[in-house]
Protein backbone atom coordinates (compact mmCIF):
# COMPACT_ATOMS: atom_id res chain seq x y z
CA UNK A 1 0.00 0.00 0.00
CA UNK A 2 2.93 2.43 1.00
CA UNK A 3 4.77 2.94 -2.56
CA UNK A 4 7.54 4.85 -2.29
CA UNK A 5 7.43 4.60 -6.17
CA UNK A 6 4.35 4.40 -7.64
CA UNK A 7 5.31 6.04 -10.82
CA UNK A 8 4.15 2.92 -13.05
CA UNK A 9 0.47 3.39 -11.84
CA UNK A 10 -1.43 5.96 -12.93
CA UNK A 11 -2.45 7.01 -9.23
CA UNK A 12 -5.59 8.50 -8.40
CA UNK A 13 -6.07 9.51 -4.99
CA UNK A 14 -9.55 8.13 -3.85
CA UNK A 15 -11.89 10.52 -2.69
CA UNK A 16 -9.19 13.12 -2.57
CA UNK A 17 -11.10 15.80 -3.89
CA UNK A 18 -13.92 14.84 -1.04
CA UNK A 19 -11.42 14.64 1.77
CA UNK A 20 -9.73 17.89 0.91
CA UNK A 21 -13.26 19.65 0.75
CA UNK A 22 -13.91 18.29 3.76
CA UNK A 23 -10.97 19.82 5.50
CA UNK A 24 -11.53 23.19 4.18
CA UNK A 25 -15.51 22.92 5.48
CA UNK A 26 -13.62 22.10 8.79
CA UNK A 27 -10.87 24.44 8.54
CA UNK A 28 -13.04 27.25 8.20
CA UNK A 29 -15.51 26.10 10.98
CA UNK A 30 -12.59 26.11 13.70
CA UNK A 31 -11.61 29.44 12.69
CA UNK A 32 -15.14 31.03 12.35
CA UNK A 33 -15.57 29.18 16.09
CA UNK A 34 -11.69 30.43 17.22
CA UNK A 35 -12.43 34.38 16.31
CA UNK A 36 -15.76 35.03 17.10
CA UNK A 37 -16.52 32.63 20.26
CA UNK A 38 -12.91 31.68 21.80
CA UNK A 39 -14.61 28.52 22.68
CA UNK A 40 -11.37 26.29 21.42
CA UNK A 41 -9.33 27.21 24.90
CA UNK A 42 -9.33 23.53 25.55
CA UNK A 43 -8.16 22.24 22.02
CA UNK A 44 -5.73 25.44 21.61
CA UNK A 45 -3.76 24.20 25.55
CA UNK A 46 -4.10 20.14 24.20
CA UNK A 47 -2.42 20.97 21.14
CA UNK A 48 -0.16 23.18 23.04
CA UNK A 49 1.38 19.75 24.93
CA UNK A 50 2.61 18.54 21.92
CA UNK A 51 4.39 21.60 20.80
CA UNK A 52 5.79 22.37 24.53
CA UNK A 53 9.06 19.93 23.74
CA UNK A 54 9.76 20.86 20.65
CA UNK A 55 10.06 24.50 22.01
CA UNK A 56 11.96 23.07 24.71
CA UNK A 57 14.61 22.00 21.83
CA UNK A 58 14.41 25.17 20.11
CA UNK A 59 14.86 27.33 23.21
CA UNK A 60 17.33 25.04 24.29
CA UNK A 61 20.67 26.62 22.60
CA UNK A 62 20.20 30.08 23.77
CA UNK A 63 19.69 28.58 27.80
CA UNK A 64 22.79 26.46 27.52
CA UNK A 65 23.96 29.78 26.07
CA UNK A 66 23.03 31.57 28.84
CA UNK A 67 24.64 29.69 31.39
CA UNK A 68 27.81 28.81 29.85
CA UNK A 69 28.33 32.07 29.61
CA UNK A 70 27.21 32.31 33.62
CA UNK A 71 29.17 29.55 34.57
CA UNK A 72 32.86 31.08 32.43
CA UNK A 73 32.50 34.01 34.15
CA UNK A 74 35.69 35.17 36.19
CA UNK A 75 35.86 36.09 39.62
CA UNK A 76 36.55 39.59 38.79
CA UNK A 77 33.40 40.29 36.94
CA UNK A 78 31.12 38.69 39.21
CA UNK A 79 32.48 40.63 42.18
CA UNK A 80 32.67 43.48 39.94
CA UNK A 81 28.86 42.64 39.33
CA UNK A 82 28.03 41.79 42.82
CA UNK A 83 28.92 45.09 43.75
CA UNK A 84 26.99 46.55 41.18
CA UNK A 85 24.14 44.95 42.51
CA UNK A 86 24.83 45.67 45.85
CA UNK A 87 24.19 49.21 44.92
CA UNK A 88 21.35 49.03 43.21
CA UNK A 89 19.44 46.85 45.72
CA UNK A 90 20.56 49.79 48.43
CA UNK A 91 19.45 52.97 45.78
CA UNK A 92 16.39 50.47 45.05
CA UNK A 93 15.23 49.67 49.03
CA UNK A 94 15.54 53.73 50.32
CA UNK A 95 13.19 54.36 46.96
CA UNK A 96 10.76 52.22 48.56
CA UNK A 97 11.01 53.69 51.35
CA UNK A 98 10.08 56.58 50.12
CA UNK A 99 7.29 55.01 48.35
CA UNK A 100 5.98 53.29 51.40
CA UNK A 101 5.68 56.97 52.67
CA UNK A 102 3.99 58.16 49.74
CA UNK A 103 1.50 54.60 49.02
CA UNK A 104 0.36 55.48 53.23
CA UNK A 105 -0.51 59.58 52.00
CA UNK A 106 -1.81 58.66 48.57
CA UNK A 107 -4.24 55.90 50.86
CA UNK A 108 -5.31 58.53 53.09
CA UNK A 109 -5.97 61.03 50.23
CA UNK A 110 -8.00 58.74 48.59
CA UNK A 111 -9.72 58.08 51.78
CA UNK A 112 -10.43 61.65 51.96
CA UNK A 113 -11.69 61.48 48.00
CA UNK A 114 -13.63 58.59 49.12
CA UNK A 115 -11.77 56.89 46.01
CA UNK A 116 -11.69 53.08 45.12
CA UNK A 117 -8.40 51.70 46.60
CA UNK A 118 -6.00 50.81 43.95
CA UNK A 119 -5.00 47.62 43.45
CA UNK A 120 -1.57 46.12 43.93
CA UNK A 121 -1.50 42.55 42.90
CA UNK A 122 1.58 39.74 43.07
CA UNK A 123 4.19 39.52 40.67
CA UNK A 124 6.13 37.16 39.21
CA UNK A 125 9.10 36.92 37.14
CA UNK A 126 9.19 34.76 33.65
CA UNK A 127 11.42 34.26 31.16
CA UNK A 128 10.88 35.03 27.45
CA UNK A 129 11.29 31.82 25.35
CA UNK A 130 13.96 32.01 22.62
CA UNK A 131 11.17 30.89 20.21
CA UNK A 132 9.31 32.80 17.57
CA UNK A 133 5.61 32.55 16.91
CA UNK A 134 3.03 34.38 14.91
CA UNK A 135 5.02 35.95 11.80
CA UNK A 136 2.43 38.64 11.57
CA UNK A 137 1.99 39.76 15.64
CA UNK A 138 4.84 40.96 17.89
CA UNK A 139 4.72 37.99 19.86
CA UNK A 140 6.60 36.17 22.64
CA UNK A 141 6.22 32.81 24.37
CA UNK A 142 6.89 32.66 28.36
CA UNK A 143 7.71 29.93 30.08
CA UNK A 144 5.55 29.83 32.65
CA UNK A 145 1.63 28.93 31.71
CA UNK A 146 -1.72 28.10 33.28
CA UNK A 147 -0.36 25.72 35.22
CA UNK A 148 1.27 28.87 37.52
CA UNK A 149 -2.07 30.86 37.46
CA UNK A 150 -1.12 32.43 33.89
CA UNK A 151 -4.32 33.99 32.36
CA UNK A 152 -5.57 35.22 29.30
CA UNK A 153 -5.39 39.23 29.31
CA UNK A 154 -2.91 39.06 31.97
CA UNK A 155 -0.41 42.18 32.22
CA UNK A 156 3.24 42.03 31.44
CA UNK A 157 5.96 44.53 32.70
CA UNK A 158 9.48 44.86 32.39
CA UNK A 159 11.61 46.87 35.11
CA UNK A 160 11.16 50.14 33.21
CA UNK A 161 7.59 49.60 31.79
CA UNK A 162 4.82 47.50 29.98
CA UNK A 163 5.99 45.30 28.21
CA UNK A 164 2.39 43.56 26.68
CA UNK A 165 -0.24 41.22 27.29
CA UNK A 166 -0.81 37.54 27.87
CA UNK A 167 -3.18 36.23 24.68
CA UNK A 168 -3.18 32.50 25.63
CA UNK A 169 -2.40 30.75 28.47
CA UNK A 170 -1.22 27.40 27.62
CA UNK A 171 -0.08 24.77 30.04
CA UNK A 172 3.33 25.22 30.40
CA UNK A 173 3.89 28.27 28.11
CA UNK A 174 1.82 31.33 27.40
CA UNK A 175 1.61 33.70 24.57
CA UNK A 176 2.02 37.18 24.74
CA UNK A 177 1.21 40.31 22.53
CA UNK A 178 3.80 43.21 22.69
CA UNK A 179 2.21 46.68 23.43
CA UNK A 180 4.03 47.32 19.79
CA UNK A 181 1.52 45.04 17.93
CA UNK A 182 -0.51 47.13 15.53
CA UNK A 183 -3.63 45.13 16.85
CA UNK A 184 -2.55 46.18 20.14
CA UNK A 185 -4.14 49.50 22.14
CA UNK A 186 -3.64 50.63 25.54
CA UNK A 187 -5.72 53.09 27.30
CA UNK A 188 -3.10 55.31 28.77
CA UNK A 189 -3.10 58.96 30.57
CA UNK A 190 -0.77 61.82 30.73
CA UNK A 191 1.19 61.18 34.06
CA UNK A 192 1.71 65.32 33.76
CA UNK A 193 -2.24 66.48 33.89
CA UNK A 194 -3.66 63.47 34.06
CA UNK A 195 -4.84 63.64 29.97
CA UNK A 196 -6.28 60.46 28.41
CA UNK A 197 -5.61 58.42 25.27
CA UNK A 198 -4.89 55.49 23.77
CA UNK A 199 -1.63 54.68 23.00
CA UNK A 200 -1.51 52.15 19.41
CA UNK A 201 1.59 49.67 18.04
CA UNK A 202 3.03 50.80 15.24
CA UNK A 203 4.79 47.28 14.44
CA UNK A 204 8.18 49.20 15.39
CA UNK A 205 9.17 48.09 18.56
CA UNK A 206 10.54 51.85 19.39
CA UNK A 207 7.33 53.29 18.54
CA UNK A 208 3.82 54.13 19.85
CA UNK A 209 0.86 56.41 18.38
CA UNK A 210 -1.24 57.96 19.57
CA UNK A 211 -3.91 59.22 17.12
CA UNK A 212 -6.81 60.37 18.78
CA UNK A 213 -5.22 63.68 20.53
CA UNK A 214 -6.85 66.90 19.54
CA UNK A 215 -4.73 69.74 17.66
CA UNK A 216 -5.09 72.07 21.17
CA UNK A 217 -4.38 69.36 23.52
CA UNK A 218 -2.14 69.50 25.95
CA UNK A 219 0.89 67.18 25.23
CA UNK A 220 4.60 67.74 24.52
CA UNK A 221 7.68 65.27 24.14
CA UNK A 222 8.96 64.26 26.97
CA UNK A 223 5.71 63.87 28.68
CA UNK A 224 5.42 60.57 30.76
CA UNK A 225 2.31 58.30 29.24
CA UNK A 226 1.41 55.89 32.31
CA UNK A 227 -1.68 53.23 32.27
CA UNK A 228 -5.09 54.41 32.85
CA UNK A 229 -6.14 51.06 34.24
CA UNK A 230 -9.57 51.78 32.31
CA UNK A 231 -9.05 49.01 30.26
CA UNK A 232 -9.74 46.82 32.62
CA UNK A 233 -6.26 44.64 31.63
CA UNK A 234 -3.56 46.89 33.25
CA UNK A 235 -3.53 48.09 36.81
CA UNK A 236 -3.03 51.66 36.64
CA UNK A 237 0.48 54.22 37.81
CA UNK A 238 2.62 51.71 35.28
CA UNK A 239 4.95 53.37 32.78
CA UNK A 240 3.97 52.93 29.26
CA UNK A 241 6.22 55.44 26.89
CA UNK A 242 7.70 59.16 26.71
CA UNK A 243 6.17 61.22 24.20
CA UNK A 244 9.05 61.68 21.35
CA UNK A 245 7.39 63.85 18.70
CA UNK A 246 3.90 66.30 18.44
CA UNK A 247 2.85 67.22 14.89
CA UNK A 248 0.54 69.60 14.93
CA UNK A 249 -1.06 70.84 11.46
CA UNK A 250 -3.58 73.44 11.33
CA UNK A 251 -5.92 71.53 8.91
CA UNK A 252 -5.73 68.45 10.68
CA UNK A 253 -8.43 67.60 13.58
CA UNK A 254 -5.92 65.43 15.18
CA UNK A 255 -2.39 66.00 16.56
CA UNK A 256 0.47 63.65 15.41
CA UNK A 257 1.70 62.25 18.24
CA UNK A 258 4.23 59.02 18.53
CA UNK A 259 6.01 58.02 21.62
CA UNK A 260 9.17 55.34 22.50
CA UNK A 261 8.13 52.85 25.01
CA UNK A 262 9.57 52.65 28.08
CA UNK A 263 10.46 49.25 28.40
CA UNK A 264 13.27 47.80 25.47
CA UNK A 265 10.67 45.74 23.69
CA UNK A 266 13.02 44.03 22.02
CA UNK A 267 15.81 42.95 23.88
CA UNK A 268 13.81 42.10 27.44
CA UNK A 269 14.53 38.41 28.38
CA UNK A 270 12.78 38.55 32.00
CA UNK A 271 9.68 40.14 32.39
CA UNK A 272 7.16 40.48 35.27
CA UNK A 273 3.17 39.18 35.44
CA UNK A 274 1.29 41.15 37.39
CA UNK A 275 -1.79 39.13 39.36
CA UNK A 276 -4.31 42.34 40.36
CA UNK A 277 -6.41 40.69 42.80
CA UNK A 278 -9.90 40.76 41.53
CA UNK A 279 -8.51 38.60 39.02
CA UNK A 280 -7.09 35.83 41.06
CA UNK A 281 -10.56 35.43 43.12
CA UNK A 282 -11.85 34.87 39.26
CA UNK A 283 -9.31 32.29 38.79
CA UNK A 284 -9.98 30.48 42.30
CA UNK A 285 -13.07 29.34 40.71
CA UNK A 286 -12.02 27.92 38.06
CA UNK B 1 5.81 -5.49 8.40
CA UNK B 2 5.40 -3.14 10.95
CA UNK B 3 8.87 -2.46 11.40
CA UNK B 4 9.56 -1.76 8.32
CA UNK B 5 6.52 0.90 8.14
CA UNK B 6 7.59 2.25 10.79
CA UNK B 7 10.39 3.10 9.13
CA UNK B 8 9.43 4.16 6.02
CA UNK B 9 7.48 6.98 8.14
CA UNK B 10 10.25 7.60 10.32
CA UNK B 11 11.94 10.21 7.20
CA UNK B 12 9.60 12.04 7.16
CA UNK B 13 8.24 12.21 10.66
CA UNK B 14 11.58 13.59 11.07
CA UNK B 15 11.86 16.19 8.36
CA UNK B 16 8.69 17.84 9.52
CA UNK B 17 9.71 17.65 13.27
CA UNK B 18 12.87 19.54 12.05
CA UNK B 19 10.64 21.75 9.62
CA UNK B 20 8.70 22.72 13.21
CA UNK B 21 11.71 23.34 14.81
CA UNK B 22 12.97 25.47 11.92
CA UNK B 23 9.47 27.37 12.43
CA UNK B 24 9.73 28.36 15.54
CA UNK B 25 13.49 28.77 15.52
CA UNK B 26 14.66 32.45 16.48
CA UNK B 27 15.53 34.82 13.97
CA UNK B 28 17.12 38.25 13.74
CA UNK B 29 14.70 41.03 13.14
CA UNK B 30 15.87 41.53 9.93
CA UNK B 31 15.77 38.46 8.91
CA UNK B 32 12.28 37.53 10.42
CA UNK B 33 10.47 38.44 7.27
CA UNK B 34 12.44 36.07 5.00
CA UNK B 35 12.07 32.46 7.14
CA UNK B 36 11.14 29.90 4.31
CA UNK B 37 7.84 28.18 4.81
CA UNK B 38 10.00 24.95 5.84
CA UNK B 39 6.61 23.14 6.83
CA UNK B 40 4.67 23.86 3.30
CA UNK B 41 8.28 23.10 1.23
CA UNK B 42 8.73 19.87 3.16
CA UNK B 43 4.93 18.63 2.98
CA UNK B 44 4.92 19.63 -1.04
CA UNK B 45 8.19 17.13 -1.63
CA UNK B 46 6.66 14.81 0.51
CA UNK B 47 2.72 14.84 -1.03
CA UNK B 48 4.57 14.84 -4.08
CA UNK B 49 6.46 11.64 -4.16
CA UNK B 50 4.54 9.82 -1.66
CA UNK B 51 0.89 11.07 -1.99
CA UNK B 52 -0.63 7.80 -1.37
CA UNK B 53 0.36 8.11 2.49
CA UNK B 54 0.82 11.93 2.98
CA UNK B 55 -2.05 14.25 1.45
CA UNK B 56 -4.56 16.48 2.75
CA UNK B 57 -5.06 14.90 6.09
CA UNK B 58 -1.38 14.41 7.62
CA UNK B 59 -1.23 18.57 5.82
CA UNK B 60 -4.29 19.69 7.84
CA UNK B 61 -3.38 18.44 10.88
CA UNK B 62 0.17 19.60 11.07
CA UNK B 63 -1.52 22.90 9.93
CA UNK B 64 -3.40 22.69 13.09
CA UNK B 65 -0.49 22.07 15.37
CA UNK B 66 1.28 25.25 13.46
CA UNK B 67 -1.56 27.60 14.45
CA UNK B 68 -1.33 26.66 18.53
CA UNK B 69 2.03 26.67 17.86
CA UNK B 70 2.39 30.42 16.49
CA UNK B 71 -0.80 31.61 17.76
CA UNK B 72 -2.74 32.20 14.59
CA UNK B 73 -6.27 31.73 14.35
CA UNK B 74 -7.17 27.80 14.73
CA UNK B 75 -7.34 26.48 11.00
CA UNK B 76 -5.80 29.05 8.79
CA UNK B 77 -2.13 27.25 8.29
CA UNK B 78 -4.46 24.21 8.10
CA UNK B 79 -6.94 25.51 5.42
CA UNK B 80 -3.99 26.87 3.45
CA UNK B 81 -2.17 23.56 3.83
CA UNK B 82 -4.61 21.50 2.59
CA UNK B 83 -5.56 23.57 -0.43
CA UNK B 84 -1.83 23.69 -1.28
CA UNK B 85 -1.61 19.85 -0.65
CA UNK B 86 -4.52 18.92 -2.56
CA UNK B 87 -3.64 20.65 -5.54
CA UNK B 88 0.24 19.15 -5.19
CA UNK B 89 -1.49 15.66 -4.87
CA UNK B 90 -3.23 16.26 -7.75
CA UNK B 91 -0.99 17.63 -10.30
CA UNK B 92 1.90 14.99 -8.67
CA UNK B 93 2.34 13.03 -11.82
CA UNK B 94 2.94 15.92 -13.77
CA UNK B 95 5.34 17.53 -11.07
CA UNK B 96 7.04 14.15 -11.08
CA UNK B 97 8.36 14.82 -14.50
CA UNK B 98 9.25 17.93 -14.49
CA UNK B 99 12.74 19.81 -14.95
CA UNK B 100 14.00 20.75 -11.27
CA UNK B 101 13.75 24.43 -13.30
CA UNK B 102 9.76 24.07 -13.91
CA UNK B 103 9.18 22.38 -10.70
CA UNK B 104 10.43 25.20 -8.86
CA UNK B 105 8.88 27.76 -11.03
CA UNK B 106 5.48 25.66 -9.68
CA UNK B 107 6.84 25.70 -6.14
CA UNK B 108 7.03 29.01 -6.51
CA UNK B 109 2.83 29.32 -7.42
CA UNK B 110 1.88 27.00 -4.74
CA UNK B 111 4.00 29.10 -2.45
CA UNK B 112 2.66 32.11 -3.24
CA UNK B 113 -1.14 30.49 -3.03
CA UNK B 114 -0.23 29.91 0.35
CA UNK B 115 0.49 33.13 1.33
CA UNK B 116 -2.03 34.87 -0.52
CA UNK B 117 -4.55 31.99 1.39
CA UNK B 118 -3.16 33.13 4.51
CA UNK B 119 -3.53 36.72 3.68
CA UNK B 120 -6.63 36.57 2.74
CA UNK B 121 -7.60 35.00 6.05
CA UNK B 122 -5.75 37.64 8.01
CA UNK B 123 -7.73 40.35 5.87
CA UNK B 124 -10.77 38.63 6.69
CA UNK B 125 -10.03 38.07 10.37
CA UNK B 126 -8.70 41.85 10.37
CA UNK B 127 -5.23 41.06 10.93
CA UNK B 128 -3.01 43.85 9.54
CA UNK B 129 0.89 42.74 8.06
CA UNK B 130 3.39 44.41 5.89
CA UNK B 131 3.60 43.11 2.33
CA UNK B 132 7.15 41.82 2.79
CA UNK B 133 5.87 39.09 5.38
CA UNK B 134 3.65 37.22 2.85
CA UNK B 135 6.18 37.81 0.04
CA UNK B 136 9.63 36.68 1.85
CA UNK B 137 8.48 33.34 2.35
CA UNK B 138 7.98 33.08 -0.98
CA UNK B 139 10.73 34.28 -2.46
CA UNK B 140 13.38 32.07 0.39
CA UNK B 141 11.62 29.40 -0.05
CA UNK B 142 11.72 29.07 -3.78
CA UNK B 143 15.18 29.59 -3.58
CA UNK B 144 15.91 27.25 -0.73
CA UNK B 145 13.59 24.45 -2.69
CA UNK B 146 15.93 23.18 -5.11
CA UNK B 147 18.65 22.33 -2.41
CA UNK B 148 15.80 20.98 0.02
CA UNK B 149 14.24 18.41 -2.99
CA UNK B 150 17.54 17.57 -3.85
CA UNK B 151 18.40 16.65 -0.31
CA UNK B 152 14.88 14.89 0.37
CA UNK B 153 15.49 12.82 -3.09
CA UNK B 154 18.57 11.61 -1.20
CA UNK B 155 16.96 10.50 1.63
CA UNK B 156 14.29 8.86 0.85
CA UNK B 157 16.43 6.99 -2.34
CA UNK B 158 18.93 6.00 0.81
CA UNK B 159 16.07 4.50 3.51
CA UNK B 160 14.16 3.12 0.46
CA UNK B 161 17.75 1.26 -0.16
CA UNK B 162 17.89 0.34 3.30
CA UNK B 163 14.65 -1.64 3.51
Amino acid sequence: MVSLHSNSNPARIPALGFRALALIILSILLMWLDHRENHLDAVRRTIGVAVYPIQIVVDAPARVWAWLTEISATKNELQLENSRLRIEALITRGRVQELAALKAENDRLRTMLEAREQVRGEVRVAEIMAVDANPYRHNIVLDIGSNDGVYDGQAIVDASGVVGQVIEAGLATSQAILISDPDHTLPVVVNRNGLRTIAFGTGEYNQLDLPFLANNADIRPGDLLVTSGLGGAFPSGYPVAVVETVTRLPQEPFADVTATPAAALDQVREVMLIWTETRDEGSDDE
Amino acid sequence: MSNERALRHLPVLITILVAFMLMIMPLPDALESFRPDWITLILIFWAMTVPRSYSVGIAWLVGIVLDVAQGTMLGQHALALSVVIYITVKFHLLMRVFPLSQLTATVFALLALYQFLLFWINGVAGVSANAIDYWGPVITGTLIWPILSTFLTGVRYRVQMGT
